[in-house]
């Protein structure tokens, strides 16, 4: 059988000895033979099964050392005169378990154990004899309390025992191992060596930089889709562990198929399908399953005169997908959904499957579980600096053309000027509104204007607000998402009569996406409007609550950016999505991660949505966008 | 010993053999999922195992549904859903026909192959292992009247989003002690405006059954819709009494 060292594992291994004993081990679990790594439940590293040896005690107790003689033994060293080196066995015996031991009063002359301060001789030798011996050091306190009459006969240890060969030579048994170990340690063994466990490791295959639902994604698909198991040490850094910033955590969270591109609709078809199975795609043992709560309402998009013939087109292109989408005139329109006002309606087009809206962070949580079960790597840090080599070499044109790859990835502490250098074979950058500055890092975009090598990535981050109000006389529990012709969009939240909803500001009047303040005078003069007019009902509404969040908006043509740079070798793109990255996340996660271990599509072909039309000036254009 | 509906759980030594048990008791589960859960969290071998059971279980339940619409082009679309229905242990009526039920070692009377342009008219899929998949093949009976769902543990709210192709039909209803079913699956079936009686009973899923009964009513006028007794969950002051009032709660 395969043990796990879990922290909670050895300590209960070690007995009610607590303090110290747990302290070794834990440490012992931490900190291995000079390098740094994150030990977490799920870490595969912790699988390897620690000797004695192995579990080398780092904690920091300095020089105070403390060693336990069994009290025969000392007695037959002090016979003989000449006691181990610095036993001093006149001193009052220290540290834990003395409490218990002055407790029981049998300090100078008891029965087995004794415990002694060795001056300064804090050497790892002593600390793997006292995790064998300490096992019976339960034993040792039991049979110091039964009563002294019972006669040394019934207490002594077993013959065939460590005795008296051991500590006769204890001392140069000591040096020995001392010596033994030294030359394993790389360099002197300090005293107390600093504390790692927050760092990343120093080693990873792939690095993903963003911690939302996109990286998550990629590095769930990456350890689905790798040919061995275990093969690929997959680190994720996220900057923010609250995530109070994180596109994911703000987002209303709704799914559809209404796009006008078929690789949009073939995403969102994926996504319903594995968020329909999610308890099977991200199953952990031990964990209760997950619920998305999850509506399946629809969207009604509705449509003017100018924008009928568009929808109908595109409704044309869904139903070719798969997806079950309907027209609905504005009769019918008024028959299902007699709250709404038709005036202005041309079309509506009616998601009737696998469309609606779910929990984000219930999404989230299950990713993180699952990659924790998966044996994925979590930082708390920020990517500061990529370290990459370049290589000129000659394309088929003759033309002399500089490929960068990274190969070292710092990452810094939060609060701190601590940085670790992560080697790393991949970089995917998956870090929402920011991934323009990631790729800066990269080097991405620093060229002459016009050519490849200064062709930025597009995308930045555009603040976006959602509101929630009461309207008790409001649209019934049928109500689906619906977005109107001016925009505005709204949906239903619960069983309470409350409503959330926003519109996507013109580009004239983009608000400054340096902070998340929410601006309720835009819901005043821009949203309320619009919704009073479609809902009559919503004359009379009163706004609870509202916040903002950002969208990884690209500039060029608001459709996401997958796949490879052409210059940066071994950099991947996940960001840019506009506003529908958590519904599409699934299906560009196994997108990228087939990317990367096949090196091309294999289900969706996403060759539409690569970095190359930046430069090429091909733009992917969706026309659905809220 | 208390019984308890229980949402599919991977628990207990119960559990290892079956993905969630509707009901299943209290009492002596406790120790044994404390010691499954204590093997798990040490050994990876029990984890390990414990997932390929998972994924046994799993695959046991998408074979049961997997598609028989193949069978359409040959015996027509009523007698292949029938033959889905029969072969997971519900029951099928067709139209002016007596119900075909299997006995209890699962074998059924063969005749319903004859009746290729009859069609069904009531369908009882109680605790019938139907899913999403399956329902694939229930939407072959296009004219069905009567469907009972009771029951069933893998019904949930992505399969009531489903069953609008029967709206035009479908006239009963019965979701009763679904344990996945909740008042957002409920909110899709207003595309059912045909419905007459809908059973939304014992829905353990559903957060609040008294406001639920009520939107759901609202939503469906003409379906007279059993489940709950609108007050449940309301604080009663002394004097009050649980009857049914003219003025309905606004939504």
């Amino acid at each position: 059988m395969v043990k796990k060292s879990s922290m909670a594992a050895a300590a209960e291994e070690l007995g009610p000895a607590p303090g110290i004993q747990a302290a070794i081990a834990a440490a012992s679990c931490c900190a291995k033979r000079g390098t740094r790594h994150t030990s977490g439940p799920g870490n595969p590293l912790n699988a390897l099964p620690l000797g004695k040896l192995g579990a080398l005690p780092i904690s920091a107790r300095g020089r105070a050392g403390l060693t336990y003689l069994k009290a025969s033994q000392w007695r037959v060293g002090a016979g003989l005169g000449g006691a181990p080196g610095e036993v001093t066995g006149r001193q009052p015996p220290i540290a834990w378990g003395g409490g218990a031991l002055r407790a029981t009063g049998q300090l100078a002359r008891s029965s087995e154990w004794r415990l002694v301060r060795s001056s300064d001789r804090w050497d790892n030798s002593e600390a793997a004899v006292r995790l064998s011996e300490g096992a019976g050091l339960r034993g040792a306190m039991i049979r110091r309390v039964l009563p002294h009459g019972l006669g040394r006969g019934l207490l002594t240890r077993r013959p065939g025992t460590r005795r008296g060969g051991f500590s006769l030579d204890w001392d140069g048994k000591v040096s020995e191992i001392k010596k033994k170990i030294k030359s394993i340690l790389p360099g002197t063994p300090c005293d107390v060596l600093p504390d790692t466990s927050h760092l990343p490791p120093e080693h990873s295959d792939v690095v993903v930089v963003g911690g939302g639902v996109l990286g998550l994604s990629v590095a769930y698909w990456l350890k689905q889709l790798e040919n061995r198991r275990g093969g690929m040490r997959v680190l994720v850094v996220e900057r923010d562990h609250t995530y109070s910033q994180a596109s994911t955590g703000l987002s209303v969270g709704g799914i559809c198929q209404q796009f006008s591109l078929p690789e949009n609709i073939q995403l969102s078809l994926f996504s319903a399908s594995f968020l329909r199975n999610i308890n099977e795609y991200l199953a952990v043992t031990n964990a209760p399953p997950l619920d998305l709560q999850f509506n399946p309402s629809g969207y009604l998009l509705l449509a003017s005169e100018k924008d009928a013939a568009a929808m109908e087109s595109n409704v044309k292109v869904q139903k070719q997908e798969g997806a079950k989408v309907c027209l609905m005139s504005p009769d019918q329109l008024r028959n299902k959904f007699p709250w709404i006002n038709t005036e202005g309606v041309a079309l509506a087009s009616y998601g009737m499957e696998n469309e609606g809206w779910f929990d984000p962070w219930c999404l989230l949580h299950g990713l993180r579980q699952k990659l924790m079960s998966m044996g994925v790597f979590f930082c708390q840090g920020e990517v500061t600096r990529f370290v990459t080599s370049s290589q000129r070499m000659m394309t088929t044109d003759d033309e002399m053309v500089t490929l960068k790859s990274i190969h070292e990835v710092h990452v810094k502490m939060d609060h701190s000027l601590e940085y670790q250098p992560v080697e790393c074979a991949i970089v995917i950058n998956a870090a929402g509104a920011w991934s323009a500055q990631i790729a800066a890092l990269a080097g991405i975009g620093k060229g002459p204007p016009g050519t490849l090598q200064g062709t930025k990535l597009p995308v930045e981050p555009r603040k976006r607000y959602v509101y929630v109000w009461h309207c008790p006389q409001g649209p019934g529990l049928e109500t689906p998402l619906v977005a109107d012709t001016s925009g505005a969009y709204f949906r239903r939240e619960g069983l309470g009569s409350n409503y959330l909803g926003g519109r996507s500001p013109a580009e004239e009047e983009e608000p400054d996406p340096a902070n998340l303040e929410v601006d309720h005078d835009f819901f005043q003069e821009k949203v309320w409007p619009h919704l009073a007019l479609r809902v009559p009902a919503f004359e009379t509404l009163k706004v609870q609550t509202a916040w903002a969040g950002y969208y990884d908006y690209n500039t060029f043509d608001q459709n996401g950016v997958v796949g490879p740079h052409p210059l940066v070798v071994n950099m991947y793109f996940a960001t840019g999505f506009s506003g529908h990255g958590l519904q599409q996340a699934p299906g560009v996660g196994r997108a990228v991660a087939e990317m990367i271990l096949e090196g091309s599509f294999q289900t969706i072909d996403l060759s539409p949505f690569l970095f190359n039309r930046f430069y090429l000036g091909e733009k992917t254009q969706e026309n659905n966008i809220m | 010993m208390s019984l308890r509906l229980v949402a599919p759980m991977w628990n207990g030594t119960r559990g290892i053999h079956r993905l969630g048990g509707a009901v299943v008791p209290e009492g002596n589960q406790k120790k044994e999922r404390k010691m499954l859960q204590f093997l798990n969290n040490h050994f990876y071998d029990v984890e390990a195992l414990r997932g390929y059971l998972l994924q046994r279980e799993m695959s046991k339940v998408h074979l049961k549904n997997r598609s028989f619409t193949w069978l359409e082009e040959q015996h027509g679309p009523y007698s292949a859903g029938a033959f889905f229905i029969l072969k997971q242990g519900g029951a099928v009526k067709f139209r002016d026909k007596e119900w075909i039920r299997p006995d209890k070692y699962g074998h059924f009377s063969p005749e319903f192959w004859n009746f290729r342009e009859v069609p069904v008219e009531a369908v009882d899929a109680s605790d019938c292992e139907i899913n999403y998949e399956g329902l694939d093949n229930l939407l072959l009976l296009k004219e069905l009247q009567s469907l009972s769902l009771q029951r069933c543990p893998h019904v949930d709210d992505w399969c009531l989003s489903r069953l609008y192709p029967l709206a035009d039909s479908l006239q009963e209803l019965s979701l009763a002690g679904c344990p996945r079913v909740s008042e957002r699956g409920l909110a899709c079936l207003h595309h059912l405006q045909n419905l007459r009686r809908l059973d939304i009973s014992d829905l353990p899923a559903v957060s609040n059954p008294g406001l639920t009964q009520i939107l759901v009513e609202e939503m469906l006028p003409n379906c007279q819709v059993v489940g709950v007794d609108w007050a449940e969950g309301l604080k009663l002051g002394p004097e009050e009494q649980p009857q049914d009032t003219a003025s309905p709660v606004p939504a």
